[in-house]
C-alpha cells in the first residue's frame, strides 16, 4: 500500500513537471498572444496542482496535507483570474486575436 | 564539490555587479532604481548564504532537530528588506517630482535643462 | 539534491538580472523584477530562511512592483535608446570591482561550513539560550524583538521617516471633490470583482494570523503589515481608490504610523517606569519568559501597525498623484493599464 502511494505520488509529480515543460514550450512557440496565454495558464491549472497533489500523497494524513489542499484551492481561484485579467487587458489595449508573426506587428502603437 | 564551494558568493557578486552596472550606465531614473533593488537583493543572498549551516534546518525549535542555521543574518536581512522598500518608495517619489519639474526622467536631458543659461 | 536546487535557482536569478538590465520597455523590466524577487524568495527558502523568503516575496514581488508601476504610469514607459553612449568607463569600473570582490571570496569559508566564524560566538548563544530565556520556538522572532530590539526600533522609525519624506514630496492633500472617479462599474469586470471579494478577506485574516502566530512559525510584524497592506491595495485596484480609502477612515490612517512607533517606543518607556532599562522586558511580569513574550507581542503589534499603515499610505499617495494629473481616468488609475 505504501509502495502504491509512493508510486502514485511520483507519477503525479512527474506529470506535473511534464505539463510545466509543455506549457513552457507553448509559451515560446505559439504564434499569437492569446494562444500563449492559454499555454501559460496550462501551467497554472495542471502543473502546480499535479505537483501539489503528489506532495499531498507523500505527506500522508497530517496538517501539511490540509495546508496543501488549501493551496490548490487558492491557486485554482487566482491563477485563472490572472490569465483572464491579462487577456482582458490585451483586448482593452487593442490587440486582436489572430496570427501575427513578430512582436512589432502585434503592438498597436 | 570544490567548484561549488563558493558558488553562492560568486553569483551574489555577479548579481551585485549587474545591479551596479544598471545603476551607473543607464540614464533612466526608474531603471536606476530597479538596478538599486537588484543590488540590494544580491546583498541579501550573500548574507543569507553566510548564515547557512550544512545539515542544519530552519531556526524554529522543533522536536527531533539538533542543528539550526544561524538566525542572526535572517534578522538583519528582515530589517534590511523593509528599509530597502522604504528607500525605494522615497526614491520613486523623488522621480515623480523630477518628472513634474523637468518633463523627463532621463538623466542627460535633465542635466541639459540644468545647464541651459537662464535656468536656475 | 539541495545543492542542485540551489545551483539552478542561482543560475536562473542571474539570467533574470541580465534580462532586467537589457529590457528597454520598463513595464516588462518591472515584471521581470517581480519574477526576480520570487526566485530570490525561493532561494531564501532553500537556504533555511522562510521568514526572509516570506518578507521578500511580499515586499519585492508585491509592494515594490506596485510602487514602481505607479511611478511608471506617471513618467515614461520606455527607456531612451542607449546606442552610441560611451559604456567603457562603467564596464571597466564594474569588472574591476567584481574581480576584486571575487578575489576576496577566495578566503571566505566554504558554503555551509560549521567551523565558519559566522557560526561561533553570538549565534550559539542565541540558539542555546533563547528557549530558556524567552521560550518561543521562532528564534528569529526572539532575536528580532528581544535580543536586537534596538535595531528593530530603529527600523520602524526609518520606515516612518520614509513616509514623512514621501508626504513632504508628494503631499497628503486630498484632491478636490469635483475630480471624482468611479470604481470599475462595467459588467465585464465581474470576474475580477467576484474573485477579489473572495480573496481579500482571506488575505486580511491571514495577515492577522501571521502577526500573532509569528512566535511559533515564520512570521511576525513586518510580514503581517505588508500582507495587510497588499490586501487593501488589491481591493483598491479592483473596486476603486475611493472605496478603498473608506476601509480605514483617512484621519485614522494618517495617525496609525505614529501610533505604531509610539507603541514600540512606549513599551520601552513602560519598562523604564517599572524600574528596568529601556526595552528590558523582564520587569513586565514575574516569570522572565512570560515577561519576554508579553514584551515581544507588544512591540510586534507596534511594528505591524506601522508597516501596514505606511505601505498603505504610500500607495494611496502615489495613486492619488497619478489620478490628479489625469482626471476622469478609470479607478485605480495606474499600473500601466
Amino acid at each position: 500500500m505504501a509502495l502504491l502511494i509512493d508510486l502514485l505520488s511520483w507519477a503525479l509529480i512527474l506529470t506535473g513537471g511534464a505539463f510545466g515543460i509543455i506549457g513552457g514550450i507553448g509559451l515560446l512557440r505559439l504564434p499569437d498572444f492569446f494562444s500563449r496565454i492559454h499555454a501559460a495558464s496550462l501551467t497554472d491549472s495542471m502543473c502546480a496542482p499535479c505537483i501539489i497533489a503528489g506532495l499531498m500523497l507523500q505527506s500522508g494524513l497530517t496538517l501539511v496535507t490540509v495546508k496543501l489542499a488549501f493551496l490548490i484551492g487558492f491557486l485554482f481561484l487566482t491563477s485563472p483570474t490572472a490569465s483572464h485579467a491579462l487577456a482582458k487587458a490585451a483586448l482593452h489595449g487593442g490587440l486582436k486575436p489572430g496570427k501575427c508573426h513578430s512582436p512589432a506587428e502585434a503592438r498597436p502603437d | 564539490m570544490s567548484f561549488f564551494a563558493h558558488y553562492n558568493y560568486h553569483i551574489a557578486i555577479i548579481l551585485a555587479m549587474i545591479g551596479f552596472y544598471t545603476m551607473i550606465s543607464r540614464t533612466n531614473l526608474v531603471k536606476k532604481i530597479i538596478g538599486l533593488n537588484v543590488f540590494q537583493v544580491s546583498v541579501f543572498i550573500l548574507f543569507i548564504s553566510i548564515g547557512v549551516l550544512e545539515g542544519g534546518t530552519v531556526p524554529i525549535l522543533r522536536e527531533g532537530y539538533e542543528l539550526y542555521s544561524n538566525p542572526l543574518p535572517h534578522v538583519l536581512i528582515l530589517t534590511a528588506i523593509v528599509v530597502g522598500v522604504a528607500m525605494t518608495a522615497l526614491a520613486l517619489a523623488l522621480a515623480i517630482r523630477i518628472h513634474e519639474a523637468y518633463g523627463t526622467v532621463e538623466e542627460d536631458e535633465i542635466h541639459a535643462q540644468d545647464d541651459e543659461p537662464g535656468a536656475q | 539534491m539541495d545543492t542542485l536546487v540551489d545551483i539552478l535557482l542561482l543560475a536562473f536569478i542571474a539570467i533574470c538580472a541580465i534580462a532586467i538590465l537589457r529590457l528597454r520597455d520598463l513595464f516588462a523590466a518591472v515584471m521581470m523584477f517581480g519574477l526576480f524577487s520570487l526566485i530570490a524568495a525561493g532561494l531564501f527558502t532553500t537556504m533555511h530562511a522562510p521568514d526572509v523568503a516570506f518578507t521578500e516575496a511580499a515586499v519585492g514581488a508585491g509592494i515594490s512592483t506596485i510602487l514602481i508601476l505607479a511611478t511608471l504610469s506617471q513618467t515614461a514607459r520606455r527607456e531612451k535608446s542607449q546606442v552610441g553612449r560611451n559604456v567603457i568607463l562603467p564596464l571597466v569600473v564594474v569588472w574591476v570591482t567584481g574581480a576584486a570582490l571575487i578575489y576576496g571570496t577566495v578566503d571566505l569559508p566554504v558554503f555551509g561550513d560549521p567551523a565558519a566564524a559566522a557560526h561561533q560566538h553570538v549565534a550559539p548563544y542565541y540558539i542555546n539560550e533563547s528557549p530558556h530565556q524567552i521560550g518561543i520556538p521562532n528564534m528569529v522572532a526572539a532575536v528580532l524583538a528581544s535580543y536586537r530590539a534596538y535595531d528593530t526600533l530603529g527600523e520602524v522609525v526609518v520606515v516612518f521617516a520614509a513616509l514623512i519624506g514621501v508626504i513632504a514630496l508628494l503631499g497628503l492633500r486630498r484632491r478636490p471633490e469635483g475630480v471624482e472617479s468611479g470604481p470599475l462599474t462595467l459588467d465585464h469586470h465581474q470576474v475580477l470583482k467576484v474573485v477579489a471579494r473572495l480573496v481579500v478577506p482571506v488575505i486580511l485574516l491571514f495577515a492577522l494570523y501571521v502577526q500573532f502566530h509569528g512566535e511559533y512559525s515564520p512570521g511576525g510584524g513586518f510580514q503581517a503589515g505588508v500582507l495587510f497592506a497588499a490586501g487593501i491595495i488589491l481591493y483598491a485596484l479592483v473596486f476603486g481608490l475611493k472605496s478603498a480609502r473608506q476601509v480605514i477612515p483617512p484621519r485614522l490612517l494618517g495617525r496609525l504610523p505614529a501610533a505604531g512607533v509610539l507603541i514600540f517606543g512606549g513599551t520601552g518607556l513602560l519598562t523604564m517606569a517599572l524600574g528596568g532599562n529601556y526595552l528590558d522586558y523582564n520587569v513586565l511580569a514575574e516569570h522572565p519568559p512570560t515577561a519576554q513574550q508579553i514584551g515581544i507581542i507588544m512591540v510586534e503589534i507596534g511594528v505591524g501597525v506601522t508597516v501596514a499603515s505606511v505601505m498603505l499610505l504610500i500607495y494611496f499617495i502615489f495613486a492619488e498623484r497619478g489620478m490628479r494629473r489625469r482626471p476622469g481616468n478609470d479607478a485605480g488609475g495606474e499600473a500601466g493599464r
